[in-house]
């Protein structure tokens, strides 16, 4: 049914803190790793090791430059760089399922994860075209449309230790820039940090309607603020003698040396 | 978007095809036996090659009959389902046109009626998609079913009428050109929204995610200089909807009227080709390519 369900019991997703991000990519080696070996067909690679590599990935890592603009307070602002990881983000108005012919696309009741069945895709990429944020890739090894499970196949897997049931991309993160959770739940820890963050959907404007939420970078400390009057030496503090003069054991140590 | 020889084939063939079925299943013209059967064959040919160069990008076309399913929800299904409709309907219609010199006026009608939604839900496939928005208007599917009803026209020798469609196909050809070229920028959709950092300030694309291309390059940011654009689409106007004007306006040949109906098919395969290639997908964005 490529229908999208009225309401899912569950809304799992993910919050992404661009604040914390350090945009080491470790969440996309670790997604292709996870998905590549476990369910649906493998994230395969065109050429590797050739000249004109490429390949198919859930989750890949943007850099963006912001400038903010000049004011008089401040009027050289720093450049910020900011790391942005990027995959499907589990949309409740979902274009790339309705597109979907053959009912391959879907999004789930009971827990809101959009999942494709590749028996059933034909590989026509609509819902690729219908997607405004480049989530789903075709594989060009096998023809059919691949996109981010939440590692469906994580989560609810019982073998595996409890602590290793988030999507490995969490798992992985270094930073611990992403988290995992159910926002239909108020109290959960992705609800909490959205309310207190000001997490943010993307593209709004496209009224996709996404799960996924990105939590803004917070201010930087400024090089540049209003220079202090009157010369400071920043590494003073750190130089200044810790003991005027020696006493017991440095003392005597400072005498034998002297000795030699 | 990335311009596929397969589907610019498709769409302009099945939409010429299907044009010409709208006027045989109206009984124009007013055609039984072999002369009914050359201009269903050629009806036939046209949309069916059309349907067979489609199959031709899938992943897996050995699965396509399961795209027939979906027709609630989307519009890939219905379009499969209205085409394999009007192919049969039709097929009944014209044997009895063929084989008994009879008109069955109801069965006609019907297969009048798909051909035209054929044709409309084809258009849907492109304009339902807001992350497209040179696409995403009423006036895709207005230009397509009268890209396709003139075309058809042409081909059934409706001169009269083929002299009303083709300047309104071409009129809304320029109005679809005009108003794409802001579709962008009107979609409110922009780097800052699609990354929601804007708030910031300025923001600009520092690093790709691999320095490698990959699927969603190659098949939705493709770009296409303005000039390259510009004289494309003089030529599109020039051959798909001008001269196929001039040359009905002569006195009838069926030199003339051939040699309209192949600059109509050039001219519609260039505006075409800019269909695609000039639309704009979102996620460009995202690569700092917009």
């Amino acid at each position: 049914m490529t229908s999208l369900p009225e309401k899912t019991t569950r809304k799992l997703g993910l919050v992404i803190d661009l604040d914390t991000c350090v945009g080491c990519h470790a969440c996309v080696v670790s997604c292709k790793g996870w998905n590549t070996e476990n369910y649906g067909a493998p994230l395969s690679d065109q050429s590797p090791y050739g000249g004109d590599p490429s390949g198919t990935f859930l989750n890949r890592v943007h850099s963006y430059e912001v400038q903010p603009l000049a004011t008089s307070a401040l009027p050289h602002p720093s450049t910020q760089l900011i790391h942005f990881p990027k995959s499907c983000l589990h949309c409740e108005d979902a274009p790339c399922v309705t597109v979907c012919p053959t009912g391959a696309s879907f999004k789930r009741i009971e827990d809101g994860i959009v999942l494709v069945n590749e028996s059933d895709c034909i590989g026509c990429g609509l819902c690729a075209w219908a997607c405004p944020y480049g989530a789903r890739e075709m594989d060009a090894a096998e023809g059919v449309m691949k996109k981010c499970t939440l590692c469906v196949d994580r989560i609810y897997n019982q073998n595996l230790p409890e602590v290793d049931r988030v999507p490995a991309c969490v798992r992985t993160c270094p930073a611990g820039a992403r988290h995992f959770g159910d926002f239909s739940d108020p109290e959960s820890h992705v609800s909490k940090l959205t309310a207190e963050r000001g997490g943010m959907d993307l593209m709004p404007e496209q009224g996709t309607k996404p799960v996924n939420k990105y939590l803004p970078p917070r201010p930087k400390d400024r090089l540049d603020q209003p220079a202090p009057t009157g010369e400071i030496d920043i590494l003073a503090p750190l130089l200044a003698p810790v003991i005027a003069e020696p006493t017991g054991f440095l003392l005597w140590l400072d005498r034998a040396l002297e000795k030699i | 978007m990335h311009p596929a020889p397969s589907v610019i084939t498709f769409t302009t063939l099945s939409g010429l095809g299907f044009g010409l079925l709208f006027w045989l299943g109206l009984g124009l013209p007013a055609i039984t036996g072999w002369v009914a059967f050359t201009f269903l064959a050629v009806a036939y040919a046209l949309a069916v090659g059309g349907l067979m160069a489609s199959t031709f990008h899938l992943g897996h076309p050995e699965r396509a009959w399961k795209a027939f399913r979906q027709w609630r929800s989307s519009w890939l299904s219905r379009e499969g389902v209205c085409a394999v409709a009007a192919l049969l309907v039709m097929a009944a219609y014209g044997a009895g046109l063929v084989f008994l010199d009879t008109r069955l006026v109801t069965l006609g009608t019907l297969g009048t009626v798909l051909s035209l939604a054929t044709v409309f839900t084809t258009s849907m496939i492109y304009a339902q998609l807001r992350s497209v928005p040179r696409w995403n208007t009423a006036l895709t599917p207005a230009l397509l079913i009268a890209i396709s009803l003139a075309g058809g026209a042409l081909l059934a020798g409706q001169i009269s009428a083929a002299l009303i469609l083709l300047p309104v196909a071409g009129v809304l050809q320029i109005l679809w050109w005009v108003r794409g070229d802001t579709a962008l920028q009107g979609s409110g959709t922009t780097l800052a929204s699609a990354t929601g950092i804007g708030g910031i300030g300025a923001v600009r694309a520092f690093e790709p995610p691999h320095t490698g291309p990959n699927y969603l390059l190659r098949e939705m940011v493709f770009q296409v200089g303005r000039n390259h654009a510009r004289r494309l689409r003089i030529i599109a106007f020039g051959l798909g909807y001008a001269l196929p004007v001039l040359l009905v306006l002569l006195p009838f040949s069926h030199a003339l009227a051939a040699l309209a109906v192949l600059s109509h098919i050039a001219g519609i395969l260039a505006s075409r080709w800019l269909f695609f290639a000039e639309a704009e997908h979102v996620v460009g964005l995202y690569y700092g390519k917009r």
